[in-house]
């Protein structure tokens, strides 16, 4: 556990993920306040990827619970195994009613595993999920217990890590920010998304390296359907390396632009001469000789 | 805590259980620095992303000098309660009614019994108010106009969720049939579930330039009825926009239960109010931050505009082909049908046309009837142009 604001930074530092300051002290104070962590921002930010470096940092196992529509109790939290049960009646005629419900009949999912044992549980794009799914999740937020109805209220053995991540499809309902701490995982800087970039993808020759991220800045400012996240620039960087390239020319961009952008307008719009017009303009930043 | 206080007034609503957890917080993080102090406040205050930019100011401005913030905010007083004070666009009809009350039984809300006693009576009257256009209509008739549309409960199509509900056939619930053995039904009967029914949303978009002044209002009543139906269970979730020159989002505003607080909410926060049109502007950006938000792939888009637009034909073709293909159905309620030989001559109007998946008359009662009826109705009968 992490004592100070500079140690958690240091610490997701070391698990290769570089936190703003801001993001840092959120994290510090969740652990602290053993408080769920609620990020949301723009797909690509680095949501998901924070609560692998929590669980890496403090040694704890990630347990993941992925939403969608229609996530339900069953998926979610736990389930009875049905048919263990059935079988059991078969066999054993002096059953009774009450020895059918016991924890050994129990499917534990991903809430109900976080609660057994100390883990980091992220619960992913929330957003996705629908409504009635979040008033579920407030008892285990709040408290770290679960009701089973059937067998009593089942306490956490340690408060898990609880990192919510929200694309922001939809609003949140007030009641679970409520118990959270907030954050909004912002598009880095130039400086830190070429940090990000220098640990990420090791292999990349710096002068590239400047040259995408300042790219990717510009790109940031058009107005596009969908701005190319963190992850873009990853994946990017790693799909020039593929190529060999050294430094960026309109050929690359031009070739590539389908690992940055994924809605064909965003890409009409910016091949030609908006690429290369971004191209001279991080040239004359970087005042480097070159095409 | 003086700051959350301020940041309370200034519309963010901080309640005392945050206080208590910034104070925790501080004291773990601790008040060396003035980035980290900020970054804790930040993550104990905040819970929405528009509240960023008001926290960063609110606490820029407080931290340097308290005393400063509440001139600022003394100075901004007055002007935000001058702008609130500010006269609402004119609604000349209804105001004269209003100010000349001679006709008392216009207010009073409309008795069920009445209605039924001399059903005859009051259909016929329905009858000759529903061929009315909305300009010419005095505070009675709008009065009675509004009650129509407040008894018309549009029946929207559900879609089936992936939760599930008990029920008499479908599949079998394992866990309630295991339940009822285990409380010593010997029948082994087998209870069932199939899947729970949602209403698909709905997203108005609403035309409030010039042009349209005269329907508009009677439209925001017809937003208004939508999103506060007398039966919440078989209701859509609705979000409401409006635009003209610019857009605003209006659905906090229609929450309010009384129509005429409604409505007059929305007219002093709207800024554009009967000015010009711009449809592909403003649907740009719709599409841009709001579609992926309000917009399921089974939403229903009520577009209400007249489809005049002053700018590029082209750009408004794109943008509506986006929000087609971002929802379910586009219905275009274009009050200009209404004349008879109407012809999809302007630019604009062509542009949109190919995008529309039901295009309808929006001018007076029988029309907005027809809505209802048609938004009830089961969506084989909006199929001409389904994906």
């Amino acid at each position: 556990m992490p004592g100070s604001i500079d140690e958690t930074a240091a610490g997701l530092l070391a698990q290769g993920y570089v936190a703003q300051r801001e993001l840092a002290t959120a994290a510090f104070l969740a652990l602290r306040l053993q408080r769920p962590l609620f990020l949301e921002g723009e797909p690509g930010t680095g949501k998901t990827e924070i609560a692998k470096s929590l669980s890496a940092l403090l040694g704890k196992p990630l347990v993941r619970l992925q939403c969608y529509e229609g996530l339900d109790q069953n998926s979610a939290a736990y389930e009875w195994n049905y048919a263990r049960q059935m079988l059991e009646i078969k066999t054993d005629a002096g059953l009774k009613a009450d020895d059918l419900f016991a924890p050994r009949f129990l499917i534990p999912r991903a809430l109900l595993r976080a609660l057994q044992s100390p883990s980091v549980l992220l619960i992913d794009e929330l957003d996705r999920a629908d409504e009635p799914f979040e008033a579920f999740l407030l008892e285990v937020l709040s408290e770290y217990q679960i009701t089973i109805p059937e067998l009593g209220v089942i306490q956490a053995v340690e408060p898990p890590v609880v990192v919510i991540t929200s694309n922001r499809t939809r609003e949140i309902h007030d009641a679970v920010k409520r118990r959270c701490l907030y954050h909004w995982v912002d598009f880095p800087d130039a400086k830190r998304e070429l940090e990000i970039l220098r640990l990420r993808v090791p292999g990349a020759p710096e002068a590239l390296a400047r040259q995408i991220v300042l790219f990717i800045q510009g790109l940031r400012k058009l107005d596009l359907y969908k701005l190319p996240g963190v992850a873009e620039t990853i994946e990017w960087s790693r799909a020039l390396l593929e190529l060999n390239a050294l430094e960026l020319d309109p050929q690359t961009v031009q070739s590539t632009l389908g690992v940055l952008l994924k809605y064909q307008d965003d890409i009409a719009k910016v091949q030609g001469s908006e690429a290369a017009r971004l191209l001279s303009q991080l040239r004359s930043e970087l005042g480097s000789p070159g095409g | 805590m003086h700051f959350a206080r301020v940041l309370r007034e200034a519309g963010m609503p901080v309640g005392t259980d945050r206080v208590r957890l910034s104070l925790q917080a501080l004291q773990v993080a601790g008040l060396e620095s003035r980035a980290d102090f900020r970054a804790t406040l930040a993550a104990c205050m905040i819970d929405r992303a528009e509240h960023r930019l008001l926290f960063e100011q609110a606490f820029h401005i407080f931290w340097r000098d308290p005393e400063l913030l509440a001139r600022v905010m003394a100075m901004l007083l007055p002007q935000a309660e001058a702008r609130v004070n500010a006269p609402p666009p004119p609604e000349n009809r209804r105001l004269a009614g209003a100010l000349f009350p001679h006709a008392p039984a216009a207010t009073e809300p409309p008795q069920e019994q009445q209605i039924e006693i001399d059903a005859r009576l009051s259909w016929s009257e329905q009858e000759k108010l529903a061929q009315r256009d909305f300009e010419t209509m005095t505070a009675e008739e709008w009065a009675e106009a509004r009650r129509v549309l407040a008894r018309m409960k549009p029946l929207f199509e559900t879609r089936p969720t992936r939760r599930h509900a008990r029920a008499a056939r479908g599949r079998v619930d394992w866990r309630a049939t295991l339940r009822a053995q285990g409380r010593g039904d010997e029948v082994a009967a087998l209870r069932f579930q199939r899947p729970r029914e949602r209403v698909a949303p709905l997203v108005v978009l609403a035309d409030i330039s010039g042009s349209m002044s005269r329907y508009s209002r009677m439209l925001l009543h017809l937003a208004h009825g939508l999103s506060n139906p007398a039966e919440k269970r078989h209701a859509p979730k609705v979000w409401s926009f409006v635009f003209g020159t610019r857009l605003t989002p209006i659905t906090r505003l229609l929450k309010q239960r009384d129509p005429d607080l409604a409505v007059a909410s929305v007219s002093r926060r709207v800024a554009d109010w009967s000015g010009g049109t711009r449809l592909a502007a403003c649907l740009h950006e719709f599409n841009r931050l709001w579609a992926r938000r309000v917009l399921t792939s089974d939403a229903t888009v009520l577009l209400v505009t007249d489809g005049l637009e002053h700018g590029d034909a082209a750009a408004l073709a794109f943008e509506a082909q986006r929000l087609r293909l971002a929802c379910r159905r586009v219905i275009w309620l274009n009050p200009l049908l209404r004349f008879e030989g109407f012809e999809p001559k302007a630019a604009g109007i062509r542009a949109l046309l190919p995008q529309v998946t039901l295009h309808l008359p929006a001018h007076n009662l029988a029309s907005l009837g027809q809505l209802a009826a048609l938004l009830s109705a089961p969506s084989t009968t909006s199929g001409d142009k389904k994906r």
